[in-house]
């Protein structure tokens, strides 16, 4: 189950929308429970359904849908790589694969330590800042050279 | 009206319809997958492409309105093309598993794969694999074969009203699936087999057996409930191999509840009584008809002579036939006798003195969709009537206001206006209060007799009335538990009333698919002894013909005693466990697949069907039965040729006029004070008739499961009892051990203990007093 001070969180997103509309704030809802539980477990899961009044299968279709929701347990730091098309072109797919080189890991696998999780992302909206990542959902990274992509694990690995 | 020419023809449709629905008006055929005429449009699959004019792109059939003027071209060389284009990508990741796929031959796919598909595959690269899912007893999965139509979920969504199955995931990882393997539980599930258009969806049951074109399809009528479904049985070396709906939009329309649809495994069943049998000695031993009938023709007639024809007395299963139930009183009352009933599970027949017809659901079904406010009055709706349950659940999405008052508050799966439980001694009371409180409302006078009953008039019971009085369309309609109910005349009366006062209409769900046509065929008594008191009076003689004695009964205990104690005990049954105990000469005979005959359902519809398959070894129609039975008891009335002659002869004074939902005036009981435990029972959907009992799928449902003592968390901890725990059940002496559930919709003083199953017969009626303790 989740915390108070999560539920109290879904009730504000709850007073957006109207009474009988409550699985408009599903995603909302789901944010708040991966922000508290770092992942989205499937009791996780069908405690957001029962909140919300919604089946658990209809709040799994958008838990699943959408990849900024984690429905595995990721490492410390979460790495998501845009490899959408102009991303991919302007030098994305290369810092994926230089990430994949230099923490020894696949796409969707988390380190042996715990430490990363390496995704492959959706448009971040930010194409011409190519190649860009994202650290833990929130954390926006721009043109990721080499460089710049060495500079963040070792910040990240202190 | 718009105007809308389709290949050069020109059709007229309303505001707001589809090109498909054009389509399907001007009789031009769209190929399509994703969409269904019962359910939403979703546009997924792509299939209906079709080329408008002034338009660049090809447009979804389905999805596209129509307006004024608009000119389709749905054989066009764009639209082909896009046709044709769709399907390529289709069959992109769909096994070419046709010759082991149980839906090959009536694949949707398939079919359109031959006019639309390529002969041979552009694609190289490695097709997608899906794993399967458990999803229950009933529906088999290989969902690598799915298309992503999302019929099955949609009809979760809107038919079956609740969502089981989903589509997790994304683009080309999409999944069909239920959240964390649950399975798939509701009581119209095996419709998802039937909308799914490629083989990932196919019935458990039947799988592998058979071939859909080696199978002769025949017409039957479902013997379960009381709508009637119509059925597609299909047949295979006169066996049946599996059961389909029939589209009948004013009844079934083109779903089955799975009980329909799955129950045909029992016919097959190892239960199946296949000879004649006596008992001599304590000992079963096969016999042929010709010893049988005399047998027990001279068992009867010695009975008789010995205590005069009104020791004997036929008890007769409100799920056999119109013709089955007339030849038994015929027969009854031949050999000088009135004792014969069907409403086995009744316990107050005082409805009988003043009722002025035939009850029925007093509308044609097809318009319970119309309705704008409903009253349903003791009703377990959703596993009483799983259909009917839908067409209400369909009236409540168009802003029908449905309020229920029953025993207990199950979840119905649709929008509910009030979903009042209470105990079986306050329901006339509550009744009352909500005729009182109506009239109040509407300034009307209430008869002074129900208005001393009247409980105390709460807010739930005001705001139904309100409901009640609003709205164009309305109807009270009263369920299953209101008949077997101890007052039930006095519900009758009052719920006449509330009709009355609300200017509604009045009507029965009926408990079985026989139970019209046991009043028609006057299968009850005029001046002898109905179902209950030839139990308690202990005849010499009984004739049960498709009964179960220890579960079909209002009193399962009264039931047994009385057909121990009997000197003698005929039995027409087909399966042999239900009556070996107790019987004395057991006569097998068909069930529905296997005989002629009519089911007259709620609405009062007679429906005759056909036999599908022959009797299996010795078998024989009912019908026939009692008529050689009543040959060889040298009775008047048996000169019948075949089962329509029986029928005719039933119906020659008409249905239509008998039927009536009217109640005199009755001596209204009042619940008395009870401050003990009640009991209240409902009847499991899949214990409801020997045929369902022995239906193996089905008893591997949820819905199956042994039933426990459910109870609310205020009596739990009344009674000192543990949520999954064991309680001790005693009632009249006798004990049983039941598993305790939490379950908040059963009220106080009450639990909820099923009738209908092996392990709470004991415990004897289905009302009245129990005493609860802890293990």
């Amino acid at each position: 189950m989740l915390s108070t001070e999560s539920f109290k969180k879904i009730d504000q997103e709850l007073e957006k929308y109207p009474v009988d509309q409550k699985q408009s704030a599903v995603m909302a809802a789901l944010r708040i429970a991966q922000q508290e539980k770092d992942w989205l477990s499937d009791e996780t899961i069908e405690a957001v359904a029962n909140y919300l009044g919604m089946p658990p299968i209809a709040v799994f279709e958008v838990a699943s849908f959408y990849n900024m929701y984690d429905l595995q347990a990721p490492g410390r730091y979460k790495l998501t790589v845009c490899t959408n098309l102009p991303c991919a072109l302007s030098g994305g797919a290369v810092a994926g694969k230089y990430l994949k080189q230099k923490l020894g890991i696949e796409y969707n696998q988390t380190t042996a330590d715990g430490q990363f999780t390496l995704k492959e992302g959706e448009c971040m909206g930010a194409c011409g800042d190519a190649p860009v990542m994202l650290v833990n959902n929130h954390r926006m990274c721009c043109k990721m050279t080499e460089a710049q992509i060495d500079q963040l694990l070792v910040e990240l690995g202190k | 009206m718009l105007e809308i020419e389709i290949d050069g023809k020109k059709v007229k449709v309303p505001d707001g319809g589809t090109v498909m629905d054009a389509a399907n008006k001007a009789g031009t055929y769209i190929p399509h997958f994703c969409y269904h005429k019962k359910l939403s449009i979703a546009a997924s699959c792509r299939m209906c492409l079709v080329e408008v004019e002034k338009v660049p792109k090809p447009l979804p059939a389905c999805a596209t309105p129509v307006t004024n003027g608009m000119k389709v071209f749905t054989h066009s060389e764009k639209s082909v093309k896009a046709q044709k284009g769709v399907m390529e990508f289709l069959l992109i990741n769909h096994p070419l598993d046709c010759p082991i796929c149980d839906q090959g031959g009536e694949c949707q796919l398939q079919d359109l794969a031959v006019g639309y598909g390529g002969s041979a595959s552009r694609y190289a690269e490695e097709k997608r694999v899906v794993v399967n899912k458990n999803l229950g007893p009933l529906i088999s999965t290989d969902m690598t074969r799915c298309i992503h139509c999302t019929r099955c979920v949609r009809f979760g969504q809107e038919i079956a009203g609740i969502m089981e199955l989903g589509v997790a995931n994304r683009g080309e990882r999409s999944e069909i699936m239920t959240f964390v393997d649950r399975t798939v539980d509701s009581e119209l599930s095996g419709n998802a087999i039937d909308l799914c258009p490629v083989g990932a969806l196919t019935s458990k049951p039947f799988r592998f057996s058979a071939r859909t074109w080696e199978m002769s399809r025949r017409r039957s009528i479902s013997p379960h409930d009381s709508l009637g479904s119509n059925l597609v049985v299909q047949i295979k070396h006169d066996r049946v191999k599996r059961v389909l709906p029939l589209e009948n939009e004013s009844l079934n329309e083109c779903w089955l509840s799975d009980k329909d649809r799955f129950s045909y495994e029992a016919l097959n069943s190892e239960d199946r009584l296949t000879r004649p049998m006596v008992k001599q000695g304590g000992q079963w031993i096969e016999t042929d008809w010709q010893t049988a009938l005399e047998y027990a023709a001279k068992a009867l007639k010695g009975v008789i002579g010995e205590h005069g024809a009104a020791a004997i007395g036929a008890l007769v299963s409100p799920h056999t036939t119109l013709e089955e139930q007339y030849l038994s009183q015929v027969l009854i009352r031949g050999l000088g006798s009135d004792n014969v009933d069907f409403r086995l599970r009744q316990s107050d027949f005082s409805a009988d003195e003043t009722r002025v017809g035939i009850p029925s659901l007093g509308m044609p079904v097809a318009e319970i969709n119309e309705l704008d406010r409903v009253l349903v009055i003791g009703s377990f709706l959703r596993k009483d009537h799983p259909l009917l349950a839908q067409r209400l659940r369909q009236a409540a999405k168009r802003g029908c206001q449905i309020n229920l008052i029953g025993h207990s508050a199950d979840d119905q799966l649709m929008k509910l206006q009030a979903n009042l439980a209470v105990a079986p001694s306050l329901l006339v009371g509550e009744l009352a209060a909500l005729a009182v409180a109506i009239a109040e409302q509407k300034n009307l006078a209430v008869d002074a007799s129900i208005a001393a009953l009247a409980s105390e008039v709460s807010a739930e019971i005001k705001a139904v009335a309100t409901s009640l009085i609003s709205g164009e369309s309305r109807a009270v309609f009263i369920g299953n538990a209101v008949v077997q109910h101890p007052a039930f005349a006095s519900v009758w009366f009052i719920a006449q009333t509330i009709a009355d006062l609300t200017e509604a209409r009045l009507g029965f769900f009926g408990e079985a698919a026989g139970s019209v046509g046991g009043y028609a065929a006057k299968a009850i008594p005029q001046t002898g002894l109905n179902a209950a008191a030839m139990l308690q009076s202990s005849l010499k003689a009984y004739l049960l013909v498709g009964v179960e004695p220890a579960l079909d009964f209002a009193d399962s205990v009264a039931a047994k005693a009385a057909l121990e104690k009997a000197e003698t005990v005929v039995a027409l049954t087909a399966f042999r466990s239900a009556v070996d105990a107790v019987a004395d000469v057991m006569l097998p005979i068909a069930p529905f697949a296997e005989t002629s005959g009519t089911f007259v359902n709620c609405e009062g519809s007679a429906q005759s069907f056909h036999a599908v398959v022959k009797p299996q070894g010795e078998t024989r129609p009912a019908w026939k039965v009692l008529r050689v039975l009543g040959n060889i008891l040298e009775l008047d009335g048996f000169a019948f040729e075949s089962s329509e002659a029986v029928r005719d002869e039933a119906l020659s004074g008409g249905l239509a006029s008998a039927l009536s939902n009217r109640i005199g005036s009755v001596t209204l009981a009042k619940g008395r004070t009870n401050n003990g435990v009640e009991r209240i029972a409902d009847v499991p959907i899949y214990f409801a008739d020997p045929l369902v009992r022995r239906a193996s799928s089905l008893q591997k449902t949820r819905d199956a499961r042994a039933p426990g003592m459910r109870v609310n968390a205020s009596m739990i901890q009344r009674l000192g009892l543990e949520a999954g725990g064991r309680a001790r059940v005693s009632a009249n002496g006798v004990m049983a051990e039941l598993n305790v559930e939490l379950d908040a919709g059963v009220p106080d003083n009450c639990v909820r203990i099923a009738a209908g199953h092996p392990q709470t017969q004991a415990l004897g009626p289905m009302f009245g007093n129990l005493a609860v303790e802890r293990i």
